[in-house]
């Protein structure tokens, strides 16, 4: 426990070593091809050394004939073009006795932060340096708690009247519909429950006796390359890396950082999922199963609309376990009709992971709903 | 060399993950869900004669309160119809039942012959996966048996749609009790376990206790004061003809109960002052006995394979479950909480053990594991006792008793989960119901 304790503190804190100071050890290529056009000019570099502002050097970085990456630069910084220049300065500082020096110094500080840059790169262009030393500190504490705590923050803003709203979006012209919804509400209201209470146990507060169990982490698609440093700190890389895309995913999410160069997207935010569990759980009627089919999980599949909706033909029993045949089909039945009806009107997924959610296999465990 | 390796491996990883990870779906784990009733639909039936048309209205609303009355299901009321059935054999408007949110979908037809042959059909549909649950199925009777068709029909509902069995076409037996509480007569009825259908069993000349239905139905053991001694009979239900079970001289015998294959008797007996288990085999008359304490044992109760006895005793100087072995032996207690436990009665499960329960001044229904863990109270009153098992072992049904000089008995039914606590409807108070197994 304690050492789990410590290898989260210690990949944390090179978390956030690595987020303060990453940017300025500039881990991607991009920023020292850049870097690279100022060895192209020795002769104009004398008249950069007697200009010093940055704005000089953008300028010379477009006149010089540095084939794209020139062009690009000044491109991009271009709302923000004060924030570019700070960049270069600090270089500056250092380079002017030595500028063939740029390249080198890059290469040496890659050993500390290594793995995680690969996300870094796609986050840093748009925050500049100061930007993210300065969320890296607020944002840090959410992630964890995010985990416990969001079922029960995020749940209440949702309607509990969702299957009503489904029913009456559809009826709509009729005058029944009508009649129908605050009917359904009532009962929705009223029998919903999470925890049964009898009546000899009336009057007593009935608070959850057992907190939600962690959710198995799921595999994240992206591996950035480690083949430089697979010597340093082998073994809390993998907390450290899990640690580390939680962090960035929710970072990505604020910066909305677009991701061409890969089709599957960021990966969902726990937020994201958590709102897709919550979402499915509300459907997931376990009132009518049987005991046997109570002690039953199942793991179903569903493949994705873009809309969020799930392709209905596509949900299939992938695994069961725990239950005999009726059971399975009873407990699969269950499963089904709650995705089915919960995402009637779309779950609410962001369309920009759409490769992320295309396909989804959701494990329902009834263990906590069962009849003790 | 291994860093080398390390390397490759690691720049393999590298190239091959991502793509892997690319094609992995999305993975969520739900543990947390709702209780709710499921929304079921159940249209009036099709009459497919005209003679017909008010048992079809009555066959569909009975199979509708049979579900509703679970707790499990809840009916989704006609005005929000938006379509309706107007042939048996017609493809069903899935969007309109699926706009209402109805989850299933119970669809019938009747027919009434001239010779009084009635004939009811139904389809069960999954309203969201747009399929039928199981194929059509078809019941065939008189008409005065049309409740027990609409029970049967919402029988194999229940069935299809929870993976157990229901109990709708049951009986129950109790102790039918009119007058004050100074005068009471008390008397034994027998009814479906709906409350329609009333017959009563005995006069109210002598007090009647506890009936207990045999495995099939057909008989019913109960304690009669018609001696002036409580003596255990045996009653035929079909001719209502009763012969006593156990007569000794000087002794008392009560709290009887069948095994599970019918052939034999447990029973309390009290001799010289002291209260015995025994065993009786109804065929031979032979009888064993079970216990041989000085305290009192009754109360005992079959497990479903017949090999064990649940039964409460006093021995440990507080009134406790026991099990122990159906021909005897040392006793197990299983109840330890505080309180005193009696009446304990065998899940037809056999995972469960119902009790009535003594505490604070307090009485309660309750459920435990055979070994005793996992205790739970279903209900709290004034006087709760008797519980008795529904035939798939889902509900129970037992005696209330309200406070007062003018309290009077009722009986009420709850669910094991502890939900949809509810009054029997009977004719004036009941006590000490014993429900019977599903009928052929």
């Amino acid at each position: 426990m304690k050492t789990g304790y410590t290898i989260s503190g210690v990949a944390h804190v090179g978390l956030i070593g690595w987020a303060l100071f990453g940017g300025s050890f500039a881990p991607t290529p991009e920023p020292f091809e850049v870097t690279e056009v100022v060895a192209i000019s020795e002769a104009e570099f004398e008249s950069l050394l007697a200009g010093t502002e940055p704005p000089e050097t953008v300028s010379d970085i477009v006149v010089p004939e540095q084939p794209a990456p020139d062009v690009e630069q000044p491109e991009q910084p271009s709302p923000s073009a004060v924030d570019q220049p700070p960049a270069l300065q600090q270089p500056d500082e250092t380079p002017p006795p030595r500028p063939e020096a740029r390249p080198v110094p890059p290469e040496l500080t890659p050993p500390t932060p290594a793995e995680v840059n690969d996300d870094v790169a796609i986050l840093a262009p748009p925050s500049d340096a100061p930007e993210t030393a300065g969320p890296v500190t607020p944002v840090r504490p959410n992630p964890r708690p995010a985990n416990r705590v969001a079922p029960e923050a995020v749940a209440p803003p949702e309607p509990e009247d969702k299957v009503a709203d489904i029913a009456q979006d559809e009826a709509t012209s009729d005058a029944a519909g009508e009649e129908q919804l605050p009917d359904q509400e009532k009962t929705v209201e009223e029998a919903a429950n999470t925890e049964i209470v009898t009546e000899a146990e009336q009057g007593d507060s009935t608070a959850p006796s057992r907190s939600l169990r962690p959710k198995a982490r799921p595999n994240r698609p992206q591996r950035p390359a480690e083949t430089e440093t697979a010597d340093s700190t082998p073994d809390t890389t993998p907390d450290t890396r899990s640690a580390v895309d939680d962090l960035l995913a929710g970072l990505t999410n604020d910066t909305e950082t677009p991701t061409p160069a890969r089709p599957s997207g960021p990966p969902l935010t726990s937020g994201e999922k958590d709102a897709l569990r919550i979402a499915v759980q509300k459907c997931w009627n376990t009132g009518s199963l049987s005991t046997e089919a109570l002690k039953t999980t199942v793991v179903v599949g569903v493949s994705m609309n873009e809309d969020g909706t799930p392709d209905t033909g596509t949900i299939r029993l992938i695994e069961s376990r725990g239950g005999s045949g009726g059971s399975v089909n009873q407990a699969f039945q269950a499963a089904r009709r709650a995705i089915i009806r919960c995402g009637a009107r779309g779950f609410s997924l962001p369309s920009d992971k759409y490769e992320q959610w295309r396909d989804i296999e959701m494990t329902f465990n009834p263990e906590n709903m069962r009849i003790k | 060399m291994i860093k080398r390796f390390l390397t490759l491996l690691a720049a393999a990883l590298a190239f091959g993950l991502p793509t892997l990870g690319a094609a992995a779906p999305l993975r969520i784990e739900i543990t947390e869900g709702v209780i709710e009733p499921l929304p079921i639909a159940a249209p009036d039936f099709v009459a497919e004669t005209g003679s017909a048309a008010q048992l079809a209205k009555d066959i569909a609303q009975l199979v509708a309160d049979d579900l509703s009355g679970t707790g499990l299901f809840r009916e989704i009321p006609e005005s929000a119809y938006i379509s309706g059935i107007t042939s048996f054999s017609s493809p069903v408007q899935f969007a309109d039942w699926k706009a209402i949110n109805a989850q299933a979908l119970v669809t019938g037809a009747v027919s009434l012959q001239s010779g009084g042959r009635l004939t009811v059909k139904f389809r069960l549909y999954d309203v969201f996966a747009g399929t039928e649950l199981g194929s059509g199925l078809q019941f065939s009777g008189t008409q005065d048996g049309w409740r027990r068709m609409a029970h049967k029909v919402a029988d194999e509902v229940y069935s299809r749609i929870t993976g157990e069995s229901g109990y709708f076409d049951s009986r129950v037996v109790y102790v039918s009790e009119t007058g004050p509480k100074n005068d009471r007569k008390k008397r034994l009825a027998i009814m479906d376990y709906d409350g329609a259908n009333l017959q009563f069993l005995t006069d109210s000349r002598s007090i009647v206790l506890a009936p207990r239905f045999s495995p099939t139905g057909d008989r019913i053991l109960y304690t009669s004061y018609e001696t002036g001694f409580p003596r255990i009979y045996v009653l035929d239900v079909a001719s209502v003809r009763r012969r006593v079970l156990e007569q000794q001289q000087g002794t008392m015998s009560f709290a009887p109960r069948f095994s599970p294959d019918g052939q034999d008797v447990v029973y309390s007996l009290t001799q010289g002052g002291n209260t015995d288990l025994y065993k009786m085999s109804i065929s031979a008359g032979r009888s064993q006995r079970l216990t041989s304490a000085p305290s009192i044992e009754t109360a005992p109760s079959f497990s479903p394979d017949g090999s064990r006895i649940v039964f409460e005793s006093d021995r440990s100087g507080t009134q406790q479950l026991y099990i122990m072995d159906a021909n005897g032996g040392e006793p197990k207690r299983i109840s330890f909480g505080k309180g005193r436990y009696g009446t304990p009665v065998w899940s037809p499960r056999g995972d469960l053990i119902a009790f009535t329960k003594q505490s604070k001044g307090r009485f309660h229904i309750g459920v435990m594991r055979i070994d005793g863990s996992e205790e739970r109270l279903l209900t709290a009153s004034f006087l709760d006792e008797g519980p008795t098992w529904s035939p798939n072992g889902r509900v129970i049904m037992f005696t209330r008793e309200t406070q007062g000089a003018g309290g009077a008995a009722s009986l009420y039914s709850v669910d094991i989960t502890g939900r949809n606590l509810k009054r029997v409807r009977t004719q004036g108070g009941g006590s000490d119901p014993a429900w019977s197994p599903l009928q052929n």
